[in-house]
């Protein structure tokens, strides 16, 4: 009750402040985060709402702290060695960084696509059921092998593995590696899927087909996606954030940020000033 | 300084500027061939170790042996109770029927052609095929060793006979056998068989490659879970402070320890304080994986850390735990490298021989040990006695030995050329 009137709270503060739907309930919720890495800090008071089931892009040049803020959501910046987050973030109102949160629960509520395609060096079957097996999702082989199924069809690759489900997953191509990374992800059901440029090692057809199935994703979860590419966050998301030297310079619709941003250097980057 | 833009063109056709040429190809190859003089100096001194080797141990691969008709007659072997019959008799008998002519001290001298223990091997053709009693029993038994370094022309017959073990009439009857057809050098299986005995016609390897055998597993039952688990917690788990700094120093420091003080360290703590038997596998074994530890620590630190990131990452991010990451992704993935690694720890143990001396691994123990808590040499050990051993005999089989030793090691680190091989896969 309490959780629900404050992100209620929050979200009317939010929508006030930043001018958006006002009708879309945030998922996720963060407020004045800052991160440190050892004595550097990366990230300076970021509060950020994310729509559920749409697309939020975070865009910004390079070590602008995109990355670092996305990996503090699944709170995977936990196995770097020296990084302090502190402010809150909350998932449906539940502080993700509260003490009794358990992490692995939270990495299966939020998942998580890598820059670099990184199936397990197993079977294709083997990637994709681990998260259920581990997780204790499926009772019994038929349910798993559907959950495998499920997945790799949303994944949109079903049609290309259906006959070799016990070949290695590392011997498909990059951006079948990814697609299967995407299937790995979505077969335990998160709410979340955060995206970390999970094109940029990707041709350009590969890369017209992850971004084809994010927008057929975006129905039942929610996504956030870093990307380094412009015309990829103008392409996929509905809103956008643009990160610079750390601070969250300006979030808003992403038709609004590419055609009308407020802040001169959202302008100045889109534009190609510099980045 | 010179402005880059102003300076004239460079002349690279002087003199000078090819004589610079000159000089840094020929350093280029000084440099190549000194490689090639060190790496062809330390083939060619292997290449005479194993060849000295050979030399002197391949006779010991062979072995002679003397075919005689013994006969088991009634008078000396009952029947009924075969085990306890005379057999020095019996032996006596059968070599008067070889010379009917030799009488007296002679035969004394006639006798010292077999090995020793030629009466115990009759008993034993006896006992297992009773039906030869009051008839003959045809038995190749092992010549003593002057005559096998006889038959090997390890022997010079032209030394003045004071100076050699054999009498020229010994010599004499040698030849008649072997005109009789009665001598063969058939392949040495007692090297691999027979333990260890003062005689070294019938001195072999078994019960070291047996001893080193239970060893080396005792070594590896303890060593290896140890020591990834230890590697797991410090590659994996222990948070980056002073006191891991510490540990991992000391550990890299443990690998450096010369062997001989874990053989003080294993008479002290095993022996002294616990009271575990001397000369055991066991306490063999224990010092040995005191030794391995390090080895294997280092080399599963190395293996778990070449495991790259995104691994880690695709295991964490699905919601695993970190055991679960590191027993179902790492962990699997290190596998062929931790056991490359284990394996030449292990052949390194094997021939191992210091801490195994202080321990008192090199008793003279002439059966195989039938377990880990049974007093028993080991390979280098064995070696060890041998070549303090003064019988002419043990210089071949020192060498022999040794080679059967080297061989072990080549087989253990082809495994774990092959495992590496194999296994490894790159992403």
């Amino acid at each position: 009750m309490n959780d629900a009137s404050m992100s209620a709270e929050m979200t009317a503060n939010l929508s006030k402040s930043l001018d958006f739907d006002q009708a879309a309930k945030p998922k996720v919720v963060a407020k004045d985060v800052n991160v440190f890495y050892g004595e550097k800090q990366a990230l300076f008071d970021v509060s950020i709402d994310i729509v559920e089931k749409s697309v939020t892009a975070f865009i910004g040049p390079s070590g602008c702290g995109k990355s670092t803020f996305l990996r503090c959501i699944n709170r995977m910046n936990d196995t770097i060695e020296g990084c302090v987050v502190k402010g809150g973030i909350s998932l449906d109102g539940d502080d993700i960084y509260a003490p009794s949160l358990d992490v692995v629960e939270l990495r299966a509520r939020v998942g998580m696509v890598f820059q670099k395609p990184n199936p397990f060096p197993k079977s294709i079957y083997e990637n994709v059921s681990y998260g259920p097996r581990i997780h204790g999702l499926a009772r019994g082989k038929t349910e798993l092998d559907e959950i495998v199924e499920s997945s790799l069809k949303r994944a949109g690759l079903w049609e290309e593995v259906k006959d070799r489900l016990n070949e290695p997953g590392t011997g498909l191509s990059g951006g079948q590696q990814q697609r299967l990374c995407i299937a790995r992800a979505i077969a335990v059901s998160p709410e979340v899927i955060l995206m970390d440029e999970p094109c940029s090692a990707l041709d350009p057809i590969a890369t017209a087909r992850i971004e084809e199935l994010i927008d057929e994703l975006r129905a039942n979860f929610t996504i956030i996606i870093v990307t380094h590419s412009m015309q990829q966050a103008a392409r996929v998301s509905q809103r956008t954030a643009f990160f610079h030297l750390g601070i969250l310079v300006e979030l808003g619709a992403t038709e609004q940020i590419f055609t009308n941003p407020s802040d001169k250097r959202t302008q100045d980057y889109i534009t190609g000033r510099f980045g | 300084m010179v402005d880059i833009a102003t300076r004239p063109p460079i002349d690279w056709s002087t003199p000078a500027a090819r004589a610079r040429r000159k000089s840094r190809y020929a350093a280029n190859r000084r440099l190549q061939a000194y490689g090639i003089a060190a790496i062809s100096l330390a083939i060619g001194l292997l290449g005479i170790l194993i060849i000295s080797l050979i030399a002197t141990g391949y006779s010991a691969f062979v072995t002679t042996r003397i075919t005689v008709d013994f006969p088991i007659s009634t008078e000396y072997v009952n029947p009924e109770d075969p085990a306890r019959g005379n057999y020095r008799a019996v032996v006596k008998a059968g070599i008067e029927e070889l010379f009917p002519n030799v009488t007296g001290p002679d035969e004394r001298a006639l006798g010292q052609l077999l090995t020793n223990n030629t009466q115990f091997m009759v008993r034993d053709a006896v006992v297992a095929d009773p039906s030869v009693i009051g008839g003959k029993l045809s038995l190749s038994v092992p010549a003593s060793d002057p005559f096998d370094q006889l038959n090997k022309g390890l022997v010079d017959r032209n030394t003045p006979e004071d100076e050699r073990r054999v009498t020229d009439q010994q010599i004499q009857w040698f030849d008649q056998l072997e005109a009789e057809g009665r001598v063969s050098t058939p392949f040495n299986w007692g090297l691999f068989f027979n333990s260890d005995s003062r005689f070294p016609e019938l001195a072999g390897l078994a019960g070291a490659i047996v001893g080193s055998f239970y060893a080396l597993l005792v070594c590896f039952l303890v060593a290896f879970p140890i020591g990834i688990a230890a590697a797991i917690y410090l590659e994996e788990f222990a948070p980056r402070n002073r006191w891991t700094d510490l540990i991992e120093v000391n550990i890299n420091n443990l690998a450096a320890v010369p062997s001989i003080v874990f053989g003080l360290l294993g008479l002290a703590v095993f022996l002294n304080f616990i009271g575990l038997p001397r000369s055991a596998p066991l306490v063999g074994g224990l010092v040995l994986a005191l030794m391995t530890l390090p080895t294997i620590i280092i080399v599963t630190r190395a293996s778990l850390k070449a495991i790259p990131p995104s691994i880690r990452e695709a295991g964490l991010g699905i919601g695993a735990s970190k055991h679960q990451m590191v027993m179902h992704h790492v962990l699997p993935l290190a596998l062929p490298g931790i056991l490359t690694g284990t394996i030449i720890g292990l052949a390194q143990a094997l021939g191992e021989t210091a801490p195994l001396l202080l321990i008192g691994m090199n008793a003279f123990i002439t059966s195989p040990p039938g377990g880990i808590l049974d007093a028993a040499t080991a390979l280098p050990t064995q070696v060890f006695i041998w070549a303090d051993s003064p019988e002419r005999g043990f210089v071949a089989l020192t060498s022999a030995g040794i080679l059967v030793l080297l061989g072990f090691l080549i087989i253990m680190n082809s495994i774990a050329i092959f495992l590496r091989q194999r296994l490894e896969r790159s992403w």
